[in-house]
Parts: structure tokens; sequence; C-alpha cells
């Protein structure tokens, strides 16, 4: 196995309120390989846009590190100062948002904001600059690409807009990827070129993906590995496949028999009662004790770690070593 | 089988001109947008059709003008018999209309009076219709309602926002409930929930079903939940309805180009590792529809009949498709 691009260790993330500080991310680690696509999956709240944030280091304050480091190829940079995390960010790491409309400025030309992200980073004249942005939106199959650069966002459609962001994503070549949600304000038909063009570029210029989404499907067809997240925590990581058709902690389970597919024929879908507990009602133990169907006296008390199950690693006493099961 | 709900040619159309000074100053002609353009179909007793298609496409139009919240530019609807476009003369009749359909909306956070609690909330048209004027006997029922959907009778006392939102949805299928309708409209009630909450939704709108013989008309871009609830699905594109078919026809075999498009273009948990064929273009402007075929400048099957000339809903083996090239054989 190569030596990981992106090691997450331990990594905790609090927000100091008025009434307590709450735990956001608590004990998140994982690795990413160079061109590896790892997804990240969980309900709402569960905290895989703020894993993605901390990444970046866009946490929005009073969000911050609480704990845990974050090192890209071996050299950490949850610490770094702000300048030092602006030039590793867009050159090294590049993000993707959910909404195209508000990670592009509607006061500058598509063309202004690709050459600006290119001349920031590489060290290239204008007119490079300006090719390499053409290139660019033809790659992501932009027509009529240097007409467009002339154009202002509001003149592109959504999924045009979404193009011009992976554009804008690649622009220097980064190592690494975080897209958070690039898919979930677009139309199914559009969906479907986005993840495609997305999958497909990431391949071509070697960079590695976190594809953080709520949406069991596209992490399917997308991904190498996937993380379940749930209350704060990774409850199970593993291959894909291995987490969709042998999924080991009750969570997953629940979360695989909830969606409907499109080649199932249940009367009812699989239900898991309950909703996921709020940041400041976090139940001791496992915090997926109280809507666990398979719950014993251990899972009240004992927080459980990763461990190797079956075919993944979950955080789950059915599958800690030596248990009894 | 009798239809419940008969709809035939509707049609509406939103006045989106500019004002009247803009207009005569730029020489701005008036615009219109098409939303619904000639739509028919029916839903029998106790069954559910669903309508899919991508934003804009009119569904959640065609919802609105099933229960009287927008008056149609063309065409009828009719409810158990009756033409619901006559009954509107009459305030009682309409009244007692009203009562037998019922709405869910999609956003359990905007549909809800934050300021109301839940008795009042899911009261509301029980008092509205006066079917209760003592108190104890409203609160009996409220109870009832929120029992039947999974809720504690207790939770009457609180507040919206003190449930979550999947919870807020079961409140709003509660006040849909009260005044015992028959035909439920639900707009995209699960979007707005994580998949675990949906499951549960999509669980009790079908226990009420079968319990209470309910008929829905459901509204999703979601085709996985669409094959999950529904008995038959329309599918619509820029106003229009291109295909009508039963579930398990549709599913199997769908003959609309764009249908199928729809259907290649889903992900799936169990089709993972498979590379789709995403389709090339995106939906136009409503505003500007294309001529002919409003599918055709995305279409792999287009001709030039298709860009000239709109295709009629045509019956083959039960199927309704709206489609030159499944018409002559070339599909």
């Amino acid at each position: 196995m190569p030596a990981p691009l992106l090691q997450v260790r331990n990594l905790r993330v609090e927000f100091p309120t008025r009434r307590g500080t709450l735990l956001a991310l608590d004990d998140i680690s994982f690795d990413i390989a160079p061109g590896e696509v790892l997804g990240v999956v969980g309900e709402s709240g569960a905290g895989k846009s703020l894993t993605g944030a901390a990444i970046i280091g866009l946490l929005e304050p009073p969000g911050r590190i609480a704990g845990g480091e974050i090192l890209l190829s071996g050299q950490r940079i949850d610490n770094l100062p702000y300048e030092q995390m602006r030039a590793i960010r867009g050159r090294r790491i590049g993000a993707i948002f959910q909404d195209p409309l508000t990670s592009l400025n509607p006061l500058y030309t598509i063309g202004r904001q690709l050459t600006e992200t290119i001349l920031t980073h590489l060290p290239v004249s204008a007119d490079e600059a300006r090719q390499r942005a053409v290139r660019l939106l033809q790659e992501t199959g932009i027509p009529a690409a240097e007409e467009r650069l002339e154009q202002y966002p509001h003149q592109f459609s959504g999924g045009m807009r979404q193009r011009v962001v992976i554009a804008l994503a690649l622009a220097a070549e980064p190592e690494l990827i975080v897209a958070d949600e690039p898919t979930t304000a677009l139309d199914v038909s559009i969906q479907a070129q986005i993840i495609s063009l997305l999958k497909r570029l990431c391949r071509e210029h070697g960079a590695a993906v976190m594809l953080v989404t709520h949406d069991m499907g596209v992490i399917a067809e997308t991904c190498d590995r996937v993380a379940v997240m749930y209350a704060g925590r990774i409850c199970e990581i593993g291959p894909v496949q291995e987490v969709i058709h042998h999924p080991a902690h009750p969570y997953t389970t629940g979360l695989m028999g909830s969606i409907p597919a499109m080649d199932d024929t249940r009367e009812r879908l699989l239900q898991i009662d309950g909703a996921m507990p709020r940041l400041n009602a976090i139940p001791s133990g496992c915090a997926f004790n109280p809507r666990c169907p398979q719950v014993f006296e251990r899972c009240r008390h004992e927080r459980p770690e990763l461990s190797d199950a079956h075919r993944t690693r979950a955080a789950c006493w059915l599958h800690a070593p030596g248990a009894a099961t | 089988m009798t239809a419940l709900v008969q709809v035939e040619g509707l049609a509406k159309t939103f006045d989106v001109s500019a004002p009247w000074l803009n207009r005569v100053l730029e020489r701005k002609p008036r615009q219109f947008v098409h939303a619904v353009d000639g739509v028919s179909f029916s839903i029998p007793k106790g069954k559910t059709l669903a309508l899919v298609g991508e934003s804009g496409c009119g569904k959640s139009t065609v919802a609105r003008l099933l229960v009287g919240l927008y008056e149609p530019t063309r065409g009828t609807v009719s409810f158990d018999g009756q033409d619901t476009g006559v009954l509107k003369s009459s305030a009682t009749q309409l009244r007692a209309l009203r009562r037998r359909m019922q709405m869910i909306f999609q956003d359990p956070y905007a549909s809800l009076n934050p300021r109301w609690k839940v008795l009042d909330i899911v009261g509301e048209p029980l008092r509205e219709h006066g079917l209760f004027s003592d108190d104890a006997g409203l609160r009996a029922k409220v109870g009832e309602l929120l029992h039947s959907v999974g809720l504690a009778a207790g939770d009457m006392e609180k507040f919206p926002h003190q449930f979550s939102g999947g919870q807020r949805q079961r409140i709003s299928i509660a006040r849909a409930l009260a005044t015992q309708p028959e035909f439920l409209v639900c707009d995209e009630p699960t979007s707005a929930l994580d998949v675990s909450v949906q499951a549960q939704v999509l669980n009790i709108m079908k226990d009420l079903q079968r319990e209470q013989g309910l008929t829905y008309l459901f509204i999703s871009h979601n085709l996985a939940v669409v094959r999950h609830v529904s008995d038959q699905v329309g599918v619509m594109y820029l106003g229009r309805l291109v295909e009508l078919a039963d579930k398990a026809e549709l599913f199997a075999r769908p003959r609309h180009p764009y249908t199928r498009m729809l259907l290649a273009a889903i992900p799936d948990i169990h089709m993972s590792g498979s590379s789709r064929t995403p389709v090339q273009g995106e939906v136009p402007n409503p505003l500007n529809p294309p001529a002919g075929c409003a599918f055709h400048p995305r279409c792999p099957h287009a001709d030039a009949r298709c860009s000239a000339e709109r295709p009629a809903m045509i019956d083959i083996q039960g199927v309704r498709v709206a489609c030159h090239a499944v018409q002559e054989g070339r599909l």
C-alpha cells in the first residue's frame, strides 16, 4: 500500500457555546491514498461536511480543532498559520461545494476567476493562464469555451456552473479534492453528468477525492471506500461493496435497508425508529444505542472504538475483539 | 374500476411579463409560461399515481391545480364524478369538497405555523369544517390522529420547533388526515428528509392507505421512492405528460426516450461499479420551449418530424406515451 496522501488522526472539533462546549467531531481517524476516492455518508448533522471543512481549514468560527492532527503527505496542516494554509488550499487541496452559485463570484467573469486561481498558484504568464483556463473549460465539457470565458456566472445554468466549479477546483492540479455534496442541488439527469465528469477528470489528473454526500447511490458508483458517520463519529469504514452488501454496524444495516432501491420488491422499508441525537444530548456509551435493535448492556456504558469486523472496520461491541455475540 | 379523480386536458399558464411601463419603454412583448399544458390522467380509488420529472416540469403545479390552490387556465378536474370547476360557484359544495381532499407539502419547516401548538395545527381543519364543537371531543380526536401517525397524544401541547423534521412531516400528515379525506395530494413529502426518516414516513403513508383506503397523488423526483409507493407512474417533461403506465410496466419496459434516460440516470446502490451513460444537455428554458416534441434537442432518436410536430398521447398495449419514434416503431 502506498504512503497515504491524507491522514486524519483522532480529529476532534468543538463548538464552544454559552451553554457549554458541543463536541461536533469526536475521534475521527481515516486515510486517503493517492488517487483514491473516499466517500463519507451520513444523515444531516452527522458531521460529514464538518470533517471536510476541517481538512481544508475552513471551519466556521467558533468551531475549532480541539485535538488530533491532519497530515497531507506526512506534513501537518491543521496547525498552519493562515497564509500558509491559504497557499495549500487551492494548490494542493481543491474544494467543490454544494451550491455552485455561491462558490462563484457573481461580479467577475468566469475567465477572470479561473485565471486568477491559476496565476495565484502556478508560475505561469497571463497568456498561459488563459490558455489553461480554456483547456479546463473544454475538459469539463463546456461548449464554446473561448466565448464562455467572458461570461458571468448568472449566464450559466446550474449544471454548467457546477462544471465551472470543478474546473476551478482542478485549476492548480491539486492532489486532493474535497467535494461536499457536489450534486445535491442538481436534477437527476444533470447529476449523472457531473458525477461521471468528476470521476473521469480526477482519474485523469490523478487527484484523490473525499466525496461527502448523503446519497448512497452516488457513493456506490463512485467510491473505492466509504466511511459511515453517525453523531460526530465514524461508525463503519471499509471497501464500498463490503459496506453496502455486508455491513457490520447495525446503523449501516438500517441505513442501507431504508433506501428504496430500483430492483427491490419489499412492501415495507426497513425502518430505524427515532432520530439522530442532538449534539448536546449524545447518549453515553455507543451513540446509536437508544435506536439499536441489537443493543445490550455494554453498549449503554462503554464507547466502542473502530475495530476489525468481518470485512470492514466498525465501532460496535458486537464485533469487538473477544466480545460475546 | 371507477376513477376517484379524473383530469382532462388540464392546463395552467402564468403571466410572467415585465411590468407595463417596462413593456412600453423597452418594447418587450408579454410573456407566458405554460407550466402545465394539456395533462390528462385518472386515479382509481385506493390507488397511488406518482408524477415524476425534473425541476420545472410542472408537477407541483398539477398538485396545486388539483386541490384548488390554482385556477386552471383550461381543462377540468373531476372528483368522484363531479366537475370541481362547476362546484366552485357554490361555497357550501366547495367546502364539502375541500374536506374530502387534502395536501401534504414538501417542507415540514415551512408548512406548520411556528406559533401554534400541535393541537391547534391538527385541530384547525376539524374546527374549520365544524366537525367538533366541544373541546374534549376535539382533543380526543387530535390525540387519536397523532397516534395514527406514530406520535404520542401528549405531543399536542408542544410547538413545531420541538420536533425533528420527520416528526413534523408526521404532524402535517395528521393534519391532512383530520377531516377523513379520501384523496391526498403529496407534493414531495419526503425530499426534505434524511433516508432513515424517509423510510419511516413512507411506511406510515403505505399503512394508512391500506387501513383507510386512501387515494394518493404522489409527486416526487426520486424514481426509487416512486417505485416503492406507486401503482401508476406519469412522467412529465416541460409541462406535459410524456408517458403514463403501470409501475411494473414503466420500470420494466420504459417506452419514451426521456423515461429511459431518467431510469438510466439514477444512481443505485446495487448497480455500483457500472458506469451509467449520462444524457447530454439540460432542461430547456420553459419560457421558450423547443418546437415540436419538447424533448427533441436532447433525444438520441429525434428526426425532422420530432422537431416540427408535437406528438400526441397514444395508447400502446395499455401504456400511454407521446413519442413519434415509438409510434412509428423506430424505437
